[in-house]
């Protein structure tokens, strides 16, 4: 079955590279999120006791401001920071897209990419050969395919790197903000990859800014302030506590025009709120 | 489902679903499993890691006419102008001399170039090792494959020194084999150990570069050891010295002169002991390395 638990994970930052008794005393002084670890080394609480557990067909949506712990929380799920307290299990096929450039290679022909990253899942060379046509004709980028990546433009760079995460069908999709530099065209194309994925069974874990795309994606969305979960539940019920009044409205107004999951959970929430 | 007791057991049962857990940090059992993984999960991976080091090496060559050959051809010509050079300073017949200097040079440089890139193994692979979850040991064989494809490439002016100098060789000469082999293994040892330290001191790289010019002075790697006949404080020198015994289990059979047993288990302590410390300062710094990039 797969899923994705998180038992209480904290997460702290050594704070290496600063002048550590001048900022022991600031630190001891301050409230908010600076301290000491085990070792009375100063530290910055990055994540704080981060509990849930996700199943099949979960999209989960993370919202906060910046600096709230989205991107440290996407790299602790990733497996990539251990975590200085508390569990984290996983269980299925992981692929992360945390930054746009997916750890590619910029002076790499975007084919060249491509075949690393087959390599990085231990593919055989009919399956790498598969992954390539499958990534060429997903990403849309034609000539550029055959050229460094370093001359893309920033919407291309996201197709390959979409096209190259979710070709390999990952069961678990951990996806940062940056996805939304892609056009309106291919985001549409993207929500519909990840919807099929997410039919079967699997799990999407994404964190942005857009309050609309959240709504529009997601089925449990977390709010996370200072580093800890504010609010976990419904898109919209927590949208509606995270956001201003007005921002709100526009937002459930977008969901208005393009329906599938907005109208249901719109008319829900509606329902909620006048009872 | 979940699996609360600390040991992380990634990559059990299939492929097709693996079952990930990480805890926090529980002690030096724990640590020792996940680095062990991390080396198992790695060599499992090797065509990545030679696929990455191959590329490094294409990339710093692209578009060049000669391509890596331009790493042969400044060997090549290094050796050949400081041979005539230094054989002419030193009063030494240049049939002897030359060939001894150019394996000299073309060994140090692949030793020294392990020790060097050891250092920056990880702080350069920083956007693989904060973009996605990839096992470690990847990136210190990289390391290990990108010097020794240049290594690959300044062989050949080994064997234009042989060729063109008449130099006598026999199949003793192959019993630097084991001693190379030998060499790749320290040298994805130090990747860990030097990788680490590199990642959490910055300034350790430039340590290392000033001891490595050190080394490469206090080595018999220009001069040889029969040079220092009258020097006995010179001589221990070279007796407390880690690189003279490793390069000698491979210099020696290559120019067709003995290597004593005492040489060999010389070679194998430093190696031994290497791995030791590499291997404690992996599992204690692993799961640190992605905070300090």
């Amino acid at each position: 079955m797969t899923h994705l638990s998180s038992f209480n994970i904290s997460v702290d930052f050594p704070l290496y590279h600063s002048d550590n008794r001048s900022l022991k005393k600031s630190v001891l002084g301050a409230a908010g999120r600076f301290g000491v670890d085990r070792n009375r080394r100063p530290v910055v609480q990055a994540l704080r006791d981060i509990s849930f557990t996700l199943r099949s067909g979960d999209r989960l949506g993370l919202i906060g401001a910046n600096g709230s712990g989205k991107t440290t929380l996407l790299r602790a799920l990733s497996g990539i920071y251990q975590p200085s307290n508390g569990t984290l299990s996983i269980e299925g096929r992981l692929t992360s897209l945390l930054d746009s450039t997916l750890g590619m290679n910029m002076d790499l022909t975007g084919r060249e990419n491509i075949r690393l990253r087959g390599l990085f899942l231990g593919m055989s060379r009919p399956d790498n050969a598969r992954l390539e046509s499958d990534v060429e004709s997903f990403a849309e980028i034609g000539q550029f395919i055959d050229l460094p990546v370093r001359n893309y433009s920033s919407g291309m760079v996201v197709r390959l790197a979409f096209a190259m995460a979710t070709a390999a069908q990952p069961e678990i999709l951990l996806m940062d903000e940056w996805i939304m530099a892609g056009d309106t065209a291919f985001l549409e194309k993207a929500k519909q990859r990840v919807e099929a994925m997410v039919r079967h069974a699997d799990i999407l874990v994404l964190a942005s800014h857009s309050s609309a795309i959240i709504a529009q994606w997601c089925n449990r969305v977390i709010w996370l302030e200072h580093g800890r979960i504010m609010a976990d539940g419904r898109p919209l019920d927590v949208l509606s506590e995270y956001l201003p009044p007005e921002l709100f409205k526009e937002v459930t107004a977008s969901i208005r025009i393009t329906p599938e999951i907005g109208e249901v959970g719109l008319a829900e929430h509606l329902q909620a709120n006048d009872g | 489902m979940a699996d609360l007791n600390g040991t992380s057991r990634a990559m059990q049962a299939t492929r097709r679903q693996p079952l990930f857990t990480m805890s926090a940090d529980r002690g030096w059992e724990q640590r020792f499993g996940m680095a062990k993984q991390d080396v198992v999960e790695g060599f499992v991976l090797w065509r990545l890691s030679w696929a990455l080091g191959v590329a490094d090496i294409r990339l710093r060559y692209r578009g060049s006419i000669l391509g890596p050959f331009w790493l042969t051809l400044s060997t090549a010509v290094m050796i050949g102008s400081m041979g005539i050079l230094y054989a002419d300073l030193f009063h030494m017949d240049i049939h002897t001399y030359l060939p001894y200097l150019g394996v000299s040079l073309i060994l140090w440089n692949f030793l020294g170039s392990l020790v060097l890139d050891a250092g920056s193994c990880f702080t350069g692979a920083e956007g693989l090792i904060k973009g996605t979850r990839m096992p470690f040991t990847v990136h210190a064989l990289r390391s290990v494959v990108r010097d020794t494809i240049v290594f690959a490439h300044n062989v050949v002016v080994i064997f234009l020194l042989v060729v063109l100098l008449h130099v006598p060789v026999s199949l003793y000469s192959l019993l630097a084999i084991p001693g190379l082999l030998l060499w790749l293994i320290d040298g994805f040892a130090l990747a860990f150990l030097f990788g680490a330290f590199c990642s959490r001191f910055r300034d350790v790289p430039q340590i290392i570069g000033s001891v490595m010019q050190i080394a490469f002075f206090i080595t018999p790697v220009m001069w040889k050891t029969n040079a220092l006949g009258s020097h006995p404080g010179a001589e221990l020198l070279i007796r407390l010295n880690p690189f003279y015994y490793l390069l000698e289990v491979v210099r020696g059979p290559l120019l067709g002169e003995d290597v004593t047993i005492g040489m060999v288990a010389k070679a194998l302590v430093v190696s031994a002991v290497l791995i030791l410390v590499s291997a404690l300062a992996f599992a204690r710094t692993r799961g640190r390395l992605a905070y300090w990039m």
